[in-house]
């Protein structure tokens, strides 16, 4: 699927003669080839996971984090150029904020969405600025509407897409683990977050001794696999 | 109108207020807002029939009260704000949204305006709602009342509310406040307009003053 768009990549205010912009087909390219974020809902909640890659032993244990809180009640995952995820981070906190501010209430996380991906897309128009390389994924859970999950990729779309939260997590470790290619990269970290009805619509990094457990169970399941892969040989 | 052409009657150099009675109360499943109908500049009544309950959205109403212009104003701002915020976030707006836009402006401008809205309504997450905006604050309250008239029935509202009133009830409550205000307030009075707003939708009506209840005096 990759194309060399030779003349035609260099600014996002152009066009190719097929009608792609592809300074924005590259940018979602970093998002491609970063580690893997993960959000699940299920019936009572959503839980995020982070693929987090270590690049120095030098990092501690829980730096440079992946998950970002958006108020009290929305959580964002992001894939890419962390460095650009932090920046919209700061524009989803001040849509929320200034939303509470005139509204009174939480922002719905549509709304947010929406405003943040408008943003986004302002960023593919002109020229004078590049798109920004990251995808994130946004979400929340309140009694009225339910858990709820949207995406943002660097074009400017966002889209909407059942096990309790307390399983989930589990489930959620068990996929990074997978997903994690040991060759291409050493250690990685695992980031968890959730946000449900076990925390009351608040979303918050999932507790130390869940965590373990859902790692514990992780690393077993692959165990069990390898070994099975063995067999097979 | 004595021959002195250059002498204008009082009333048109006195600010048109709507010394007012207005009421609004919550009830399982909606609100009902009355208000009365008298616009006074001084000593003159310049309009008897003025419905000061006015539309912010289908679902939410504001009573008006104070300066007349004021207090149109206001509405109108937040009305058109409300259509902009409820076609943004795709559904009906939350009657605390109506409120605290009422709010922020009236806390904005606290030193240039002299106007109090009651702002009562229905939205799908906290049913029938009734808040209170005067001088900026925002507050929640069971039932409000407003309004020149309001220092006159006091303690009729506080011994006569109960919790858990019925549609029918909270009716009467309105109608009755309204009409002792009216009997005793000189900047009250007219006609009564009350405003029923539930799941279903916001239903207006016109009491007629010969259609009030009568009480000991009359």
């Amino acid at each position: 699927m990759s194309s060399i768009g030779t003349g035609y990549d260099l600014s996002a205010s152009t066009f190719s003669p097929d009608g792609r912009v592809f300074q924005v087909e590259y940018a979602m390219k970093a998002v491609e080839n970063s580690s893997t974020a993960i959000g699940i809902r299920c019936k009572d909640g959503i839980v995020f996971g982070v693929e987090k890659l270590v690049l120095s032993k030098l990092y501690e244990e829980g730096s440079n984090k992946r998950i970002f809180n958006i108020d009290r009640h929305v959580g964002m995952a992001v894939a890419g150029l962390l460095a650009d995820a932090r920046s919209l981070s700061e524009v989803a906190r001040e849509e929320a904020s200034n939303f509470r501010s005139n509204y009174g209430h939480d922002i719905p996380l549509k709304h947010l969405a929406d405003r943040v991906a408008m943003y986004v897309h302002a960023y593919t128009l002109y020229s004078a600025v590049r798109p920004f390389g990251c995808s994130f994924i946004l979400g929340s859970y309140d009694e009225d509407d339910g858990p709820q999950l949207y995406m943002v990729d660097p074009s400017g779309i966002s889209y909407m897409k059942d096990m309790t939260c307390r399983e989930l997590v589990k489930e959620v470790a068990k996929i990074i683990y997978i997903v994690h290619d040991e060759v291409k990269d050493k250690a990685f970290e695992l980031e968890l977050s959730w946000v449900g009805e076990i925390t009351k619509g608040r979303h918050e990094l999932v507790p130390k001794d869940i965590k373990e457990e859902a790692e514990k169970y992780a690393k077993d399941s692959l165990e069990e696999e390898d070994d099975s892969d063995e067999d097979n040989m | 109108m004595l021959g002195e052409s250059s002498i204008q009657p009082e009333w048109l150099s006195e600010e048109v207020k709507t010394g007012t009675t207005i009421i609004a109360i919550g009830y399982e499943g909606g609100v009902v807002l009355g208000s009365d109908s008298r616009v006074s500049a001084g000593a003159s009544v310049v309009n008897r029939v003025m419905n000061k309950l006015s539309p912010l959205h289908d679902k939410i109403y504001c009573a008006l009260s104070g300066s007349a212009a004021d207090a149109q104003t206001i509405a109108e701002i937040v009305n058109y704000q409300l259509d902009v915020h409820s076609i943004e976030v795709g559904e009906d707006p939350l009657v605390r949204s109506a409120a605290t836009l009422v709010k922020n402006i009236s806390y904005k401008y606290k030193e240039e305006l002299s106007a109090h809205l009651i702002v009562a309504g229905w939205d799908r997450r906290a049913g029938g709602q009734v808040y209170v905006t005067l001088d900026g604050l925002l507050s929640m309250q069971p039932f409000a009342v407003g309004g020149s008239g309001s220092s006159y029935i006091y303690g009729f509202v506080d011994a006569e509310y109960r919790k858990g009133m019925t549609k029918k009830e909270s009716q009467e409550f309105v109608v009755n406040a309204l009409t002792l205000a009216m009997g005793r307030d000189g900047s009250s009075g007219g006609v009564a307009y009350l405003v029923t707003i539930d799941q279903e939708g916001a239903v207006e009506r016109c009491i007629p003053g010969n259609e009030l209840p009568t009480f000991f005096d009359q």
